[in-house]
């Protein structure tokens, strides 16, 4: 029988949680790592027992675990990140140069058929591949090096490479993002990038259709369509039908559009999953309901999915790696708030329950089905 | 030999105990009592010392014989009780909240 297990990171440690099929009854394992912040788990789609994990504090700086057992047992593997050749500066806050240094990996992405590859998005904004399991990283330095780079700023959250999305279908092409530069693709396995940011549309910049400086929070795409891409932009929600080369509007009947995550149903490329987060000073969602709203219609049309999610007083977000899909027929799909709750729905998000109610604030949420 | 005691984070990561015991060869200074520290516990190498800089973690502090040496060069010689074996160095994750 069919089974699903949920990979959670907090700001406190790491949890894992496991179910049949039916998703009703859950196991859960942690804290991994207690105390530390977990950026981002993820499992290797070439070996369902091998996880990493990204486990970073103020204090000790960056740690990678490397499991081979599932998450039972963890080793530290290579946590050196040295950027390549001349290490130059991107734009601060307020405008002044300020040197390229590395803080933290924000997001692991395996690769889809070698477990021993995985590529890692850094802070600040970089792109690192191990070939060799994580004892050793290094750099594709034409991102970083890229001639827009110098002109990179950081978001809120710092200037983080936070989504890679790998093309099934094309194992040269990689699509980035950067929070907040954009979007950038590379056709050559890294070795050089283009941003791929035509059509969004940033008020809160001085031109703002620039090519690159907007704050892409995140990307999502199907595995059978690698060409149709979704994105949570910092505001409005976006989609493109031509593998990033051009972006359109379809926020549609959104109550507001700011938010951080956005996914894909697992069987219905044109389904898809965003929390609305009523504003960028505001970041919990609006009117004190927690609500997931579902598109049918690949965007513009969307419906708000509230039956089991709190309705009332409730204030949390949801960050942008914090919302992953399964693939077992009925499509599960599942998020972990900033007030420490993971919600799962087993119906593609017709109803939903908590797996936990109380965890420290949720960073990110993967999801492995497993058969 | 010469007596290190690390951050209860530290110890999960090295899994070890609280404090640990090294053997220095040379003159016992922060530098090479921390070589010897990530050569037995290579779990440790970058948390104490920032991999671009070869420096101290900003929320880390050095103590021994209660003085504060977290700034002292790297290659002084640390003191007396600690290169005896007598007192341990002790790293101290800075008292910050989060």
């Amino acid at each position: 029988m069919s089974s699903v297990r949920v990979l959670v990171g907090t700001k406190k440690g790491a949890f894992i949680m496991t179910s049949d099929g039916k998703r009703e009854q859950w196991e859960v394992t942690g804290p991994h790592f207690a105390g530390w912040e977990v950026y981002h788990l993820k499992a290797s789609p070439a070996d369902p027992d091998r996880l990493y994990a990204s486990q970073t504090s103020g204090w000790f700086g960056q740690v990678l675990q490397r499991s081979e057992d599932a998450g039972a047992t963890w080793n530290a593997v290579g946590n050196q990140f040295e950027y390549e050749g001349e290490v130059g500066t991107h734009t601060w806050y307020d405008g002044s140069p300020h040197p390229y240094k590395f803080a933290r990996v924000w997001h692991l992405e395996p690769s889809l058929s070698d477990p021993d590859t995985v590529f890692a998005g850094v802070e600040d904004a970089a792109l690192f591949k191990t070939t060799d399991g994580g004892q050793s990283w290094r750099e594709l330095p034409a991102l970083r090096t890229h001639d827009s780079s110098s002109g990179w700023q950081p978001g809120a959250g710092g200037l983080c490479l936070h989504t890679i999305l790998l093309n099934p279908e094309d194992a040269e092409q990689i699509t980035i993002a950067i929070s907040a530069a954009g979007v950038f693709k590379t056709e050559d396995g890294g070795k050089s990038w283009r941003p791929a940011n035509k059509g969004l549309r940033s008020p809160q910049l001085p031109d703002e259709d620039v090519e690159v400086g907007h704050c892409v929070h995140h990307l999502a795409s199907h595995p059978s369509r690698p060409g149709t891409l979704f994105m949570q932009k910092h505001w409005h929600v976006m989609r493109s039908d031509d593998a990033a080369e051009s972006w359109q509007k379809i926020s549609g009947n959104l109550p507001t559009d700011f938010g951080f995550v956005i996914d894909v149903h697992a069987h219905e490329p044109e389904t898809l999953y965003v929390v609305p987060i009523t504003s960028d000073s505001h970041h919990f969602v609006p009117d004190g309901k927690l609500r997931v709203y579902r598109s049918r219609t690949g965007g513009n049309e969307w419906e708000a999915l509230t039956n089991g999610l709190p309705q009332k007083d409730c204030y949390v977000n949801v960050l942008r790696d914090a919302m992953a899909v399964d693939g077992l027929d009925s499509c599960g799909i599942y998020f972990g708030t900033s007030g420490g709750q993971v919600y799962a729905s087993a119906d593609a998000g017709d109803t939903w329950k908590p797996i936990v109610r109380d965890l420290p604030a949720v960073l990110s949420v993967e999801v492995q089905t497993l058969k | 030999m010469i007596r290190v005691r690390l951050p209860h984070n530290l110890t999960i990561l090295a899994s070890t105990g609280k404090e640990v015991q090294l053997e220095v060869s040379g003159t016992v200074t922060q530098r090479a009592v921390l070589d010897a520290l990530e050569a037995s516990y290579p779990a440790l190498r970058g948390t104490i010392r920032d991999y671009d800089t070869g420096l101290r973690r900003p929320l880390l502090r050095f103590f021994a014989c209660e003085e504060d040496i977290s700034d002292d060069p790297p290659d002084a010689p640390l003191p007396g009780p600690v290169a005896a074996g007598t007192e341990p160095l002790l790293i101290v994750g800075a008292m910050a909240g989060g």
